[in-house]
């Protein structure tokens, strides 16, 4: 199914129906992705979508338009990114995304108070560890002191949550092939707890992911302060 | 069709152009000088008429403080945030500014805001415009450099509007000039666009595929130009002056407004002599008398620069990195601006990219050609254009203040526009009707280390209990990279009043009154000439009837003739010094009437006189009454 741009018999442009950005290039909502297949109706849509276009037309076309392509360009911008496809698909099934919950950041930020952050629990041991090693390279630069075994240390251990983070993605990209699989099946008896059984994986998955990547981030300031 | 021209303009900060789509190629229309650039200098002589481009140069050495030059510095911004440019131009500001106020600047004794300066400019092109089309113009493109942020585009816009013209679109002069570049439809591939013009610097990384030109990326500094250089070499002359000669010119309010502009003068043209001689003289008369002589070779001037355009690196590097490509990734590289004419910015250039750069553009006029060929593409396009689209983006990232004074981003920069985000507010407060919200540009954590871009107060919220109200707030950057904030209270379905407080702008209302008052100026000033040409025709039959009355015909007319002449004559007199143009015409009419007998008889004495053998120039023929020349300086007892 795909959205409706312009008029079938007179050809003019549309009012922009709030469709969901799946819809609006006529793709299936299926995490895997022709990038190449997406790129080429973005430019297509663009040649008939772009204000440019209506420079000439009246207010209504042109309101139409500018609506139509920025539109356009959200929905680009989402499904062209990997994760932000997969966060923007998971938004369109209801699901919260934690951790980037603006009202979190903002209460967070409000109160002074942490934000709750659930440490992967595979991770805990990891995490306990490179925080000691962080705070012990802080306190020694304080000092001027310089240990060569510590930043090994800690070198090798961002290595390892690279290699995490990558690993995370290939998690992510499993998640992607089974709900594929499960829209083609189309929904059946029993679905919505396999539908929401990926749905909570996918988000475990980013959560997880993020979470590595915010601590590589904090693994890079400390090295470089 | 034919006659529903639409022109593309580059309003440069050094330099102004204007230019349109003939047949297959833009063309730049060249002023009544024929000149193709318009300097964007604005003067007010000394009958306060607004000179503007080439003619009011010569107002800068003569008189200084009546002259205004590189206006763009200044389009957009707050009191708080030129301080440098007060230091580096002679800018004065309006005596009675106030803080929190649009900046007002004073030429002569009249105080205009910067979009009315730049208003002043575009006039002019419409003029020359006009005059080439022998029709109205009322549509336009106008370029704005891609690093400008929404209060330095809606300033464009507002001066655009002053100056009468409807303005389509703004484009990005990187991508403008990207247009030009790749007219010819065989280019594709990555393109940098390197724009180092009077003012401003932009980098904007392109993919041409296909005739669609797509900005992935863009990068600049929005006061790193050329007239960083020149200020540069105008302090170390005055250094050098002071040093040598014993004149502090910086402390001599009197001489320091002549003597800056002819060492920049001079300045300017060395520079210029440099990009292809090995040293250049600076041959400055100074006020006062003394004269300032030095060479400067091109090496030093080389090293004197250096820390400018070592500026542009920093954005280059930061538009790579956004843009995910390196160096070896770009296919081509455009030179954009009369500053890109030094040798050094050149191999710069080269050196960033690792390629010769592509000079075959004039620099000078490729934007404005590029707004041509984009104003074509808005009219509805012709032959070369109809493939052609241009996919552009907002150069900042759009952000809300939030608690704890951090700014939360909305729309990432580089993001392809038209682009929006959607946010959701509510109250705090039971029966809370308004909602405010402050919006700002910039790439920091801190709200206060962004660029306030505007307050919005959302009204009329339905009183509800706090919490409850589900406000959804549009933000949409158009295709010019300008905000519009929409929003609705979702469930009483009822549309915001949005009231906006642009932070550094005009509202609506004053750019209206503006666009009002220049037509009411342009009749004032045209009111003014009228008088003035009137007083001069005044003046000169006044002179040729003292001169006749001491001719012998005067005595030949009756008194009743002679009595009627000087009543007329005292009563022409009486009106000449009023403002009553009206009044003057008549009593030179009646007067002229009236003397016309004398005139004969004393073209007879004259004839008989000739043929009596006598020299014409013998004689006391006068010439007859004639009309002043409209452009010559009116003179004044």
């Amino acid at each position: 199914m795909r959205a409706v741009h312009f008029c079938a018999s007179c050809g003019k442009v549309q009012p922009p129906v709030p469709v969901d950005y799946f819809t609006f290039f006529g793709f299936p909502r299926k995490l895997n992705l022709d990038i190449s297949a997406l790129e080429k109706e973005f430019y297509a849509l663009s040649r008939r979508l772009h204000p440019d276009l209506f420079a000439q037309a009246n207010p209504e076309e042109r309101a139409f338009s500018l609506e139509q392509s920025s539109m356009l360009n959200d929905a680009y911008r989402t499904l062209k990114d990997p994760i932000k496809r997969t966060e923007y698909l998971l938004r369109l099934e209801g699901v919260e995304l934690e951790e980037q919950s603006k009202q979190a950041t903002e209460k967070a930020r409000a109160t002074g108070k942490l934000k709750k952050q659930v440490v992967p629990a595979d991770l805990l041991e990891e995490v306990f560890e490179l925080n000691m090693h962080l705070e012990e390279l802080r306190t020694q630069k304080k000092i001027g002191e310089d240990d060569p075994a510590l930043l090994e240390e800690i070198g090798k251990a961002k290595l390892s949550l690279e290699e995490k983070y990558n690993a995370l993605f290939n998690e992510l990209k499993a998640e992607w092939n089974k709900w594929d699989k499960f829209v083609d099946k189309g929904t059946t008896d029993g679905a919505e707890d396999d539908r929401r059984k990926i749905l909570d994986k996918m988000l475990d998955v980013l959560n997880r992911r993020n979470y590595v990547r915010n601590l590589v981030r904090d693994v890079n300031e400390a090295l470089e302060n | 069709m034919a006659t529903n021209h639409i022109v593309g303009i580059d309003l440069g900060t050094t330099n102004s152009l204007v230019a349109y789509m003939q047949g297959d190629s833009p063309v730049v229309i060249p002023g009544e000088d024929g000149l193709n650039l318009v300097p964007s200098v604005v003067a007010l002589d000394e009958n306060n008429q607004i000179i503007v481009g080439n003619a009011a140069r010569r107002y800068l050495i003569e008189t200084p403080e009546r002259v205004v030059y590189s206006i763009k510095r200044l389009m957009g911004r707050g009191l708080e945030d030129i301080q440098d440019e007060l230091k580096l131009f002679p800018f004065q500001l309006a005596d009675d500014l106030q803080a929190g106020e649009v900046l007002r600047i004073k030429i002569g004794e009249r105080t205009y805001t910067p979009p009315e300066i730049s208003a002043l400019v575009l006039r002019q092109l419409k003029r020359n415009a006009e005059r080439f089309f022998g029709a109205p113009l009322t549509q336009a493109v106008i370029t704005v450099p891609a690093y400008f942020n929404d209060a330095q585009r809606q300033a464009t816009k507002d001066a655009g509007r002053i100056a009468g013209l409807n303005v389509l679109r703004l484009v990005n002069e990187p991508t403008a000039a990207s247009l030009a570049y790749g007219l010819d439809k065989k280019k594709h591939g990555m393109v940098v666009v390197y724009d180092l013009g009077g003012g401003t610097f932009d980098i904007s990384i392109l993919k041409l595929h296909d005739g669609i030109f797509e900005v992935i990326a863009t990068n600049g500094d929005t006061h790193l130009g050329g007239d960083d250089i020149d200020n540069l070499l105008i302090a170390i002359a005055l250094d050098d002056i002071r040093g040598e000669l014993g004149l502090d010119f910086r402390r001599d309010p009197r001489h320091s407004g002549e003597a800056i502009q002819r060492i920049r003068q001079a300045v300017i043209e060395a520079k210029i002599a440099l990009s292809s001689q090995p040293t250049a003289k600076l041959d400055v008369d100074l006020p006062g008398g003394k004269k300032y002589q030095r060479e400067i070779s091109l090496e030093a001037f080389e090293q004197i620069i250096q820390p400018i355009i070592d500026r542009t690196v920093g954005p280059c590097k930061q538009a790579l990195k956004d843009a995910g490509l390196k160096p070896e990734q770009i296919d081509e590289v455009v030179l954009v601006g009369g500053s890109t004419r030094i040798p050094k910015v050149r191999r710069l250039v080269q050196d960033l990219f690792g390629r010769v750069p592509h000079t075959d553009l004039n620099p000078d006029e490729v934007v404005a050609l590029g707004a041509a060929v984009q104003a074509n593409i808005l009219a509805g396009g012709s032959e070369i254009t109809k493939e052609m689209l241009l996919l552009d983006v907002t150069p900042l990232s759009l952000g809300i203040e939030v608690a704890g004074g951090v700014t939360d981003k909305i729309i990432l920069r580089n993001s392809t526009v038209p682009a929006s985000a959607t946010q959701y507010y509510t109250t705090q407060v039971d029966g809370q009707t308004n909602v405010a919200i402050h919006v700002l540009q910039g790439e920091r954590e801190l709200a206060r280390d962004c660029r306030s871009l505007a307050r919005f107060d959302l009204k009329g919220v339905p009183p509800m209990p706090a919490g409850m109200p589900r406000i959804e707030v549009r933000f949409l950057i158009d295709a010019n990279g300008i905000l519009r904030v929409t929003a609705r209270e979702q469930r009483s379905g009822k549309e915001a009043e949005i009231d906006v407080q642009p932070s550094y702008g005009l509202t609506d209302e004053q750019v209206e009154n503006m666009l009002l008052e220049s037509f009411d100026f342009a009749e004032e000033d045209f009111r003014q000439r009228q008088i003035i040409e009137a007083r001069r025709e005044a003046d000169t039959i006044l002179t040729a009837l003292a001169k006749g009355k001491k001719n012998p015909a005067w005595q030949d007319l009756t008194s009743e003739e002679r009595s009627k002449v000087e009543t007329l004559e005292k009563s022409l007199v009486g009106v000449k010094e009023g403002d009553d143009y009206h009044a003057i015409r008549e009593a030179i009419d009646a007067l002229n009437q009236a003397t016309m007998h004398l005139a004969e008889l004393m073209m007879d004495t004259a004839v008989s006189t000739a043929l009596k053998g006598k020299a014409m120039d013998d004689t006391d023929l006068e010439e007859g009454p004639q009309a002043g020349h409209p452009v010559a300086k009116a003179e004044f007892e």
